[in-house]
């Protein structure tokens, strides 16, 4: 077998996503062969491992299908992903009739110029449309609707979510079309890495706090997060980093500082997450549909949200 | 395909996409048997939702009560009520020599399902009004067809009175347990256990 480093760039990306699935078939076959052998104790855990595996074919999926596209493909399948979480985002935000303006503003003409502007890589207007333009006009459209009640606190909530769910997810597909020197057509690769160093932050903070048992730093919003866990998940998001820094266009060291950057980051999108849900009454969206029929897409892309922007400006920064 | 299936596909589509339109089927499961449907009514929208939340293969034979003088006034509205949902068309001003219940009672006979409003108009103020009597008088009628209430969540968000754009916002359709009219239940008992059961439906304040 040749060296991929000296492969084309088109075959080192199809060598990522033989990889990627390859990996998921395989853990989807010992799922699977696992449950035949099981009995009925670990049946519910069997179910939630089998949800969040179909969660992880579609999220892989839309990976591909949004490389195999090109740009005009990553923004549209990122662009109805950032609808999706936007729209479960106003579900739980109990937006008022005075709102409505606003929120058709927020979803038939903020969010697909934002996409729109990704798709033409014009990334100097992209960061500043939502956070300058719409941040204006948003209040505007408000106070023309005539509803002076609870203004600030109802726009404050519009606002957020479009930077969330839509300015902070723009950043992916941002990612997946920037053109760096010396790295020109890689951008998969960069958001294969973003991914990977968030997930693995996310789940070795996890192990790390149910294996030591810490003391919760914010009992209130979430009981596994505390700052050793952090610190854990940070770590590990680092040394996995490291490890892939060959996909990156930076040596391992500053692979391993950018990975725990957006560990980190992704780590905190999370916990504030949890704190909306627990403002909102929502304990557990899971992908079982709660009350409002939220089915927790928004829990699953909160860590990129968070984490890609910052990612994002890290790297363009560093070029 | 014919036209009117791809309307309905792509009208059914555009629902979930703005709504989700989810079904929760709590009381009984989605099954070919004659039914009337029954739920609180707060939009526009509600029969759509209900329609879309309906697996596809029930569609075709679950059909909404139109006025027939809105909904025949013009070409496309008639095209859309007859050829898509397959209304049952049924007239507003009430004449002497007819009974406004006869094109239900006619579906029935044919063994088609309904989804009916009892409420008669759309209510806002979030507990539904009095049920009219046109319940009442079907299920007298028909006491082998299924009476199946259903509650409506969340729509009024979706498009509030007097706007034309709807917002993407998640809503559920939840249905309830089959009920029946008993034996020597008199009217205004029965049409208040209905809205009852209806009321159940509606999902807690988290």
């Amino acid at each position: 077998m040749t060296d991929p480093r000296g492969w084309d760039v088109d075959a080192q990306i199809a060598l990522l996503f033989v990889a990627l699935f390859g990996v998921l078939a395989l853990v989807s076959i010992v799922v699977a062969l696992r449950s035949i052998a099981d009995d009925d104790e670990t049946a519910q855990r069997q179910i939630q491992l089998r949800r969040d595996l179909r969660a992880l074919w579609l999220g892989a999926s839309v990976f591909w299908v949004s490389w195999m596209l090109g740009p005009v493909g990553a923004t549209l399948a990122f662009g109805v992903i950032s609808f999706l979480a936007l729209r479960e985002f106003i579900t739980l935000a109990h937006t008022r009739r005075g709102d409505h303006r606003g929120l058709i503003l927020a979803f038939f003409v903020v969010l697909p110029l934002q996409y729109g502007i990704v798709g033409l890589q014009r990334f100097d207007l992209f960061s500043v449309f939502i956070p300058v333009y719409v941040f204006l006009a948003i209040p505007v459209v408000s106070a023309l609707a005539g509803d002076p009640e609870r203004f600030l606190e109802r726009n404050a909530k519009i606002q957020w979510g479009i930077m969330v769910c839509v300015f902070g997810l723009s950043h992916a597909p941002a990612l997946l079309l920037l053109n760096l020197p010396r790295f020109g057509g890689r951008g998969a690769f960069l958001l294969f890495f973003l991914v990977v160093v968030v997930a693995v932050g996310q789940i070795a903070q996890e192990l790390a706090s149910r294996a030591l048992r810490l003391r919760p730093m914010v009992r209130q919003i979430d009981r596994s997060f505390s700052l050793r866990a952090f610190a854990a998940g940070v770590a590990a998001a680092a040394v996995v980093g490291a490890a892939f820094f060959w996909i990156t266009p930076v040596e391992p060291l500053r692979a391993a500082a950018m990975a725990a950057l957006a560990g980190g980051c992704g780590t905190l999108g999370e916990l504030v997450m949890r704190a909306l849900k627990k403002d909102a009454g929502v304990r557990y969206w899971g992908n079982r549909s709660s009350v409002t029929g939220a089915v927790g897409l928004l829990d699953r892309v909160a860590p990129l949200c968070f984490a890609a922007p910052i990612f994002f400006h890290a790297v363009r920064w560093y070029f | 395909m014919t036209r009117a299936e791809a309307m309905g596909l792509l009208i059914a589509f555009i629902a979930r996409l703005i709504t989700g339109a989810q079904g929760h089927w709590k009381g009984c499961a989605p099954k070919a048997e004659q039914r009337i449907y029954f739920a609180n009514h707060q939009s526009h929208l509600d029969w759509v939702l209900i329609w879309a939340a309906l697996p596809e293969e029930l569609r075709a034979q679950t059909r909404p009560i139109a006025a027939k003088d809105y909904w025949t006034s013009s070409r496309f509205k008639h095209w859309l009520t007859r050829e898509v949902f397959n209304a049952v068309y049924v007239a507003r001003q009430r004449t002497d020599d007819q009974d406004p219940l006869e094109p239900l009672v006619e579906a029935l006979r044919n063994g088609d399902s309904l989804v009916i409003f009892p409420e008669g108009t759309r209510s806002h103020k979030g507990e539904p009004m009095p049920f009219k009597s046109g319940l009442y008088h079907l299920a007298s009628q028909f006491p082998e067809v299924a009476l199946i209430p259903a509650w409506i969540d969340n729509v009024q968000r979706v498009m509030p009175k007097g706007e034309v754009v709807p917002v993407p916002i998640l809503c559920t359709v939840t249905f309830g347990a089959p009920m029946q009219l008993e034996p020597d239940e008199d009217k205004r008992a029965f049409l208040e256990r209905a809205r009852a059961a209806v009321m159940t439906l509606k999902p807690k304040e988290s």
